[in-house]
């Protein structure tokens, strides 16, 4: 099952020029852009792991290129997205953030069902690459 | 026939002719060859390779457009040259032109040291020249005094690591930035025959000569001139004698001893006004650099020599 988070990720992955048209127009909004990964895809994991530092003064595109280019050869098969963040005033958070990795087989997610009291039933999603252990969860 | 029509990549229509004129005006390189002939003084080998290196990127944008070239050309240069000869003025002006042609996305120049590019200890050099050559990247890293970079006397020096990842990302991203390195003349001649990888990654060695004498008189007219400020007739002259000796002397920086020399006479004219003026003083008077704030100099009473003239500049 495709992982939906962020933005363009109904669409087909983009390609490495799109990337970088998509983060040149974050660094000239003036946007902070940089690079997470991570191998649990649970929707409410918003604290992905960084993947060296937020690029405050690059100008171009292509430093966030270069990058991500190291990145997929150590974490090729996890998620990594690009994270836009705003510094400015008032905003101080994330503007934009896209996945620009996917692993090369995605489980999906197992819906459990957890009958309490009376008729009411909780829902809860796992992923089923949780079920292993943290770095061993896609086989590349 | 046909078959060849279809291997033709359906790219946009390709023009039959270019006006090479036309490209020289429209892409605005014609203005940044006249600002350059306009606002740097001498240097004529190095705007002429200048002309020759737009000329050339021109011609290669042409051939590109027509479908003849893929690669881009190999851009990084090495700039030689006393110290106060314009290398970094130039080079921000390269950053501009070639940004003009649309070698490069950005124009920016980010000029560095060895201190920038290589760390203290183990493991800091690489993130430390990463983050450089990505700060650098859609515009041009000018590497100033490069040699130092490599030190034979050290073999752990970690100068190699940083030499290293610079070659790689040359090789690798011409697309993305162009590197210039710097440095006095010789040194950059033995530092590229021990780094036989630069040699061959750097297309074009542009050597800057020194100022000429009456060069030097017209780079100081015109500091002065960007200023307000203007020598009078005896002040010029005792310029003119001022750079003659200033030249024979030790640690001569051409236009930066010059620019130096100016700072001072600014300030011993400010005092001379402070000191002697009796009523209120015009405009001219305190824009006017006079002989006495340039005789004033230590240089005048110096001897040429070098042992005496570096114990009277410790004092």
């Amino acid at each position: 099952m495709r992982i939906t988070q962020g933005a363009f990720s109904f669409l087909p992955d983009l390609t490495d020029d799109q990337i970088r048209s998509q983060v040149q127009y974050c660094i000239d909004n003036g946007w902070a852009v940089s690079l997470e990964f991570t191998d649990d895809p649970h929707p409410r994991n918003t604290y992905w792991d960084m993947w060296g530092h937020p690029m405050f003064d690059n100008p171009d595109a292509a430093a966030l290129l270069l990058e991500l280019r190291e990145c997929r050869k150590v974490y090729g098969d996890r998620y990594i997205r690009v994270v836009a963040f705003d510094a400015t005033h008032g905003w101080e958070s994330v503007k934009l953030s896209l996945i620009v990795n996917r692993p090369a087989e995605e489980p999906g997610f197992r819906l459990s069902r957890q009958e309490g009291a009376g008729r009411l039933v909780h829902y809860t999603t796992t992923p089923y690459a949780a079920d292993r252990p943290a770095g061993n969860r896609y086989a590349s | 026939m046909s078959a060849l029509a279809e291997a033709a990549p359906p790219t946009a229509e390709i023009p039959a002719a270019v006006d090479l004129r036309e490209e020289f005006e429209s892409s605005g390189v014609k203005d940044v060859l006249a600002e350059l002939d306009r606002d740097l003084i001498g240097l004529a080998p190095v705007k002429k390779r200048i002309r020759e290196t737009a000329a050339l990127l021109l011609v290669e944008r042409a051939r590109k457009r027509m479908g003849l070239a893929h690669e881009t050309p190999t851009l990084h240069m090495s700039f030689t040259g006393n110290p106060g000869t314009g290398k970094t003025t130039v080079a921000m002006r390269m950053a501009d032109l070639l940004h003009r042609l649309g070698y490069i996305r950005k124009g920016h120049l980010v000029s560095v040291t060895r201190d920038d590019l290589v760390g203290q200890y183990i493991g800091h050099t690489a993130p430390k020249t990463k983050e450089i050559l990505k700060k650098a990247m859609g515009g041009v890293l000018f590497i100033d005094e490069a040699y130092y970079l490599y030190r034979p006397e050290n073999e752990r020096d970690y100068g190699q690591e940083a030499i290293e990842i610079l070659l790689q990302v040359m090789e690798n991203q011409r697309d993305d930035l162009v590197v210039i390195l710097a440095g006095y003349a010789q040194r950059m001649d033995r530092f590229f025959e021990s780094n036989p990888g630069f040699r061959s990654r750097i297309a074009h060695h542009i050597d800057f000569p020194d100022y000429t004498d009456d060069e030097l008189f017209r780079i100081a007219e015109t500091m002065l001139g960007q200023q307000n400020y203007h020598l009078d007739n005896p002040a010029a002259e005792a310029m003119t004698a001022y750079i003659a000796k200033r030249r024979g002397q030790p640690h001569f920086a051409n236009a930066r001893s010059i620019r130096n020399a100016l700072d001072r006479a600014r300030l011993r004219q400010a005092n001379r006004l402070f000191e002697t003026a009796t009523g209120p003083l015009d405009a001219e008077a305190l824009s006017t650099i006079s002989a006495e704030d340039i005789k004033a100099s230590r240089v005048f009473s110096m001897p040429g020599n070098k042992a005496s003239g570096l114990g009277k500049g410790d004092q």
